[in-house]
Parts: structure tokens; sequence; C-alpha cells
């Protein structure tokens, strides 16, 4: 394994985001229950999982977006506090926004009535949050016509351009290709160290992140298990949590996960999807 | 040469103009809330639910027409039942564009009904559809200043929310943006600044109002001030520019507004094309790099 920043986690600090006792269920159907989970500042948990298995509709609790079932959510600042960075899907061609304009909705595109105040000192914050995620060369040209990867880290800037304390990110590499998926996931890893952002990132591929990644939240049937990559990510765990023989092989710093039957873990052929 | 004299005709135009100071302020008015709002509905792909809550307005105008009533009001409560409907079932772009298309002909053939059943001046029954001459009296004058005056308060208020809500939802709703409140609000609205350009360019030709004014401006523009600005600039010059051509002949305001934003819209479009192609998208200190082109971003 490549270096890791343990040191990241101010593990003294009290945690920024907490649920307690969580448990979340559609009918009869329980995603996840007893679920204790803090995130601290400057930590980087990574939430994995097959589909189905409750990775989004845990985002959506932790953004407040969705009530749990059972159990307490705790946010310290309340959802001024929250970064979102959504799956990548690409920002319409015609968006009237230049990617400066996008970031700023980030800082003041939920207040109402027009910006009469501050605009240079937003002007400031945009331009730091661009700089920050290395987009300063196409601040000024149509969102819309950005790359992928550039949209996906304008979008980073957006959600760090209102300086939040922890930043929760659904499938943010989806869809790009693995050099982008590099640069969003060491981007995510300079953040966390220079600010002490805590970042939950939901990801059904664990191997763009392994390096950075200090904790690994697994949701699979109805269950979960958290630990350190190597705690959780062990052929005997995920054979536990799917309740059917599950390989996990380590080649080259890589993780291949390889499951048995139709309730294994069905993301193992993405995993292992050329680049 | 008597067809152009038809069209253009500008013979004791002072006299003419002073007739016309009403409509002149109307469509200074109606410029910029079309010009605004137009931002909205290409920002949100709106532009068929635009014809669709048009057609309604037709049916609620000419009812009104058939009753004895405003017409003004008529046209607007058929735009808000259109607005709110649409507003209701359409949630996903898909199930709105077929709630469109089912109220669409509904409406048009509503007002046909009304139409046929009303026997007074037969250019007030044209002018719905096709957009009046040249006369707004004074009644009528207030009626459109007035949801103006509505429509752009309730747009300078949502400005910036709204727009966070049309190009991204799911973070406006994460950072507490009331996503479905302000599309509900928005739709009302919308029927609102539609209702008024019925009465001025007819429910067949709201779209050269409350679309293509941002749609050429997105063309030559991203920046999220200079937008609604050429916007309105569009809207407002289109509007006075018909009605001043207008002006001599028998001829309804609309087709000359029509052409007028047409005519921008395609000047519009080869500015950008040419912005386009020596590279809109060139990052500074790249300069070699080749432009992407629009379709590919």
């Amino acid at each position: 394994m490549a270096v890791r920043s343990l040191n990241a986690v101010r593990t003294d600090a009290d945690p920024v985001i907490s649920l307690r006792d969580a448990a979340l269920a559609y009918g009869d159907r329980v995603l996840w229950s007893g679920l204790d989970l803090d995130v601290r500042p400057g930590e980087l948990l990574a939430v994995l999982g097959p589909n189905g298995s409750g990775k989004t509709s845990l985002l959506r609790v932790l953004l407040g977006m969705h009530p749990l079932t059972t159990g307490t959510r705790r946010l310290d600042g309340g959802n001024a506090a929250i970064g979102y960075v959504p799956q990548q899907r690409a920002i319409d061609a015609h968006a009237p926004m230049r990617a400066r304009d996008f970031v700023r909705l980030g800082i003041d595109g939920h207040r109402w009535g027009p910006p009469l105040f501050g605009g240079r000192a937003v002007r400031a914050r945009v331009d730091a949050a661009l700089a920050d995620v290395h987009a300063t060369a196409y601040a000024d040209i149509p969102v819309g016509l950005l790359s992928g990867g550039e949209q996906q880290r304008v979008r980073v800037a957006q959600a760090l351009a209102a300086d939040p304390r922890v930043l929760l990110c659904d499938e943010p590499l989806l869809s790009l290709d693995p050099h982008h998926q590099r640069a969003i996931s060491a981007l995510m890893d300079d953040v966390r160290n220079r600010r002490g952002t805590a970042v939950v990132f939901v990801t059904h591929e664990i191997n763009p992140v392994i390096d950075y990644v200090d904790r690994v939240l697994y949701l699979a049937g109805g269950r979960f298990r958290a630990g350190a990559v190597d705690e959780v990510m062990r052929s005997e765990v995920l054979t536990e949590l799917y309740g059917s023989p599950v390989e996990v092989v380590r080649a080259g710093g890589r993780l291949v996960v390889v499951g048995g039957g139709e309730a294994g873990p069905a993301h193992c052929a993405d995993e292992e999807a050329p680049a | 040469m008597s067809v152009l004299h038809e069209i253009f005709n500008f013979s004791d135009y002072g006299a003419l103009l002073v007739l016309v100071r009403n409509s002149l302020i109307a469509g200074a008015a109606l410029g910029v809330v079309g010009g605004l709002i137009s931002v909205f509905v290409m920002a949100r792909d709106l532009p068929f639910a635009v014809h669709g809550i048009s057609e309604l307005s037709f049916a609620g105008a000419s009812a009104a027409l058939l009753l004895g009533v405003n017409v003004v009001a008529g046209s607007i409560v058929g735009s808000l039942i259109a607005a709110t409907v649409i507003g209701v079932l359409g949630v996903r772009a898909r199930d709105r564009n077929s709630v469109i298309g089912v109220l669409m002909p509904f409406g048009l053939g509503l007002g046909v009904l009304f139409l046929s059943l009303y026997h007074g001046r037969a250019a007030n029954k044209f002018g719905l559809l096709t957009g009046q001459i040249v006369a707004v009296d004074t009644p009528q004058m207030s009626w459109l200043i007035g949801t103006s005056v509505v429509v752009l308060v309730a747009l300078a208020v949502m400005w910036r929310p709204l727009m966070f809500a049309s190009l991204d939802p799911d973070v406006a709703a994460a950072r507490g943006v009331p996503v479905r409140a302000l599309s509900a609000v928005f739709m009302i609205v919308l029927g609102l600044a539609v209702a008024l350009s019925v009465q001025i360019v007819g429910a067949l030709l709201v779209l050269a109002l409350v679309c293509v004014p941002a749609a050429a401006a997105m063309r030559v523009t991203a920046s999220p001030r200079l937008l609604p600005l050429l916007s309105v600039l569009f809207a407002v010059a289109s509007m006075l520019g018909g009605t001043l051509l207008a002006l001599g002949s028998a001829i309804p305001i609309s087709p000359y507004v029509t052409t007028l934003s047409f005519l921008i819209y395609l000047a519009c479009r080869g500015i950008g094309a040419v912005r386009l192609r020596r590279g809109w998208s060139r990052r500074p200190g790249l300069a070699a790099a080749p432009a992407r082109a629009y379709s590919t971003p």
C-alpha cells in the first residue's frame, strides 16, 4: 500500500457528523440498522457496497434530505456545514454560466433577493476555491463546454466554496476516466489535509481512493461493517456480510473482490473493468 | 409595390405615433418581462410549456370576450389553470411534454368554440391568436403594467435560488433551496407573463417574446449578468421596433415582432458560431489547443 495520510485525522476533535443507533427501512425491507457512525475532521470515509445496499440513502440521510427510520443524526453546524458533490452528470452545454458563476452558487445561490453587497469578498472566495481544485485556467469558460473531469472539479470547488466542515460525495468518480478518477481522489485527500474537512465518499470502486481512505463502511445484505481497509476488505468479512462466498484478492496495491453467486458483490465486475 | 406599401407605410407617421403611446409603453414593459422570464424558460427547458400555457390563455381570453368581461383577466385565469396543471402533473420532463401535448389542442379547441359563439368585432377574435394591431386601451394598460410589476418583483426575489434549482436541482436541494416549491411558483409567474404576451403578440406567437430573446443571448454570452441584460435588450428592441414598423399598416404587429426577434437570433447564432470556432473554451496558456465543438462538451 502506498503512503497514507493517517495524521490528517484529528482523532481528538469532536465528530463533525454522527449517527447513533440509526436504521433505515423501506416498508419491511431494512437497508441497515444499529448503525453508529462518527466522522471526524480530516477523516476520509469510503462507503462501499453493492447496488441497492443503501449507500445513496445513507448519504441522503447525512444530507438531511431523508429521515431515519429510527435513531438520531447529529450534524455540527447544521446544513450550512455541508458541501455536496453529486454523481457526475454532464451539465447542459448551454447552461448560462461560466465555471466561476457555477462555483458561486455554492456561496450565495440559495439566497433570496438580488445580490446587493459583498461582491468583492464573494469573488475572492470563488477564486480561492477554483485555485484549490486547479481550475483557475478555465474559470471564465461556459461550464457546459468543460469536459466531464473539469466539470467534476468545478463541482468540488462549488462544494468547497462554502467552506464546509464535511464534504459528502455521491459516486464522484462514476463515468470518469482513470486519469480523472486519480485526480479527483487526490484532490479530496488534499482538501482534508489542508482544510481538515471531513470527507464521506460513496463509491463502488475502492481502488481509486484506496491510498487515501482512513476507514471503510461496507453495506451489504442489510448488514454493515466499519473499520480500516485491512479490517473490512477481507474474504471472511465480506463472506459474512453477503452470506455467500466472497474472495478478496490483493494485487499490486489494488483490491479485487470476487463474488460467489447472485447474492455476491455485483460491483466486482466494475472494479475490474479494464481502464 | 402595393404589397410592400401595405407592409411598410409611414405616411402621417407623427400623428399615428401619438395614438400608440400606450402600445409603446406596454411593449416596453412586455419586453422587460419577456426578456427576463425567457432566461428561465431556456434554463429550465420550458419552451413547449410556454406554448401549452399560451393556448389555454387564449381559451380564457376568448371565454372572457364571449362573456363580455375583462379579456386580460380571462387570459390570466386560463394561463394560471394551464400553468398549475402542467406544474402538478408534469414534474418530470417526459410527463410534462405529454401533459402539454394533451392540454394544448384542448385549449385551442375551447378557444375556437368561444370565438365561434362570439358575434362582436372580428378583429378582436383574430387579435387573440395573432396579436393586436395597435390599440391598447387604458383599462387594459393598467392590467398589463400591474401584472408586469408582479412578475418582475417575483423574479427579483427568487432569481438566485431559481437559477440554482434550474441548473443543479440536487445540489440546490441539499443546500436548502425549496426546489419543488420554487418550481410551482415559477410556473405561476410564467403563466402571468404568458397571459401578458398573449394580449400583444397573440397566443400563437408568444414564444417570440418568451423564448427567443434568451435563446439568442445564450449564444453570445454565458455571463449571468450580461445574459438577462442582453435578453431584455433583444426583447424590448423587437417589441418596440415591431410596433413602430407596423404603425402605418393594417397588419398586426406580430409579424414585425417575430421577424425582428428571429433576425436577432440569427445574428447571435452567427456570432456564437464564430466565437466557438475561435475558441470560446480556450484556456489561457493553452492557446494552441483546438476549440472544443459545442456538441461534445
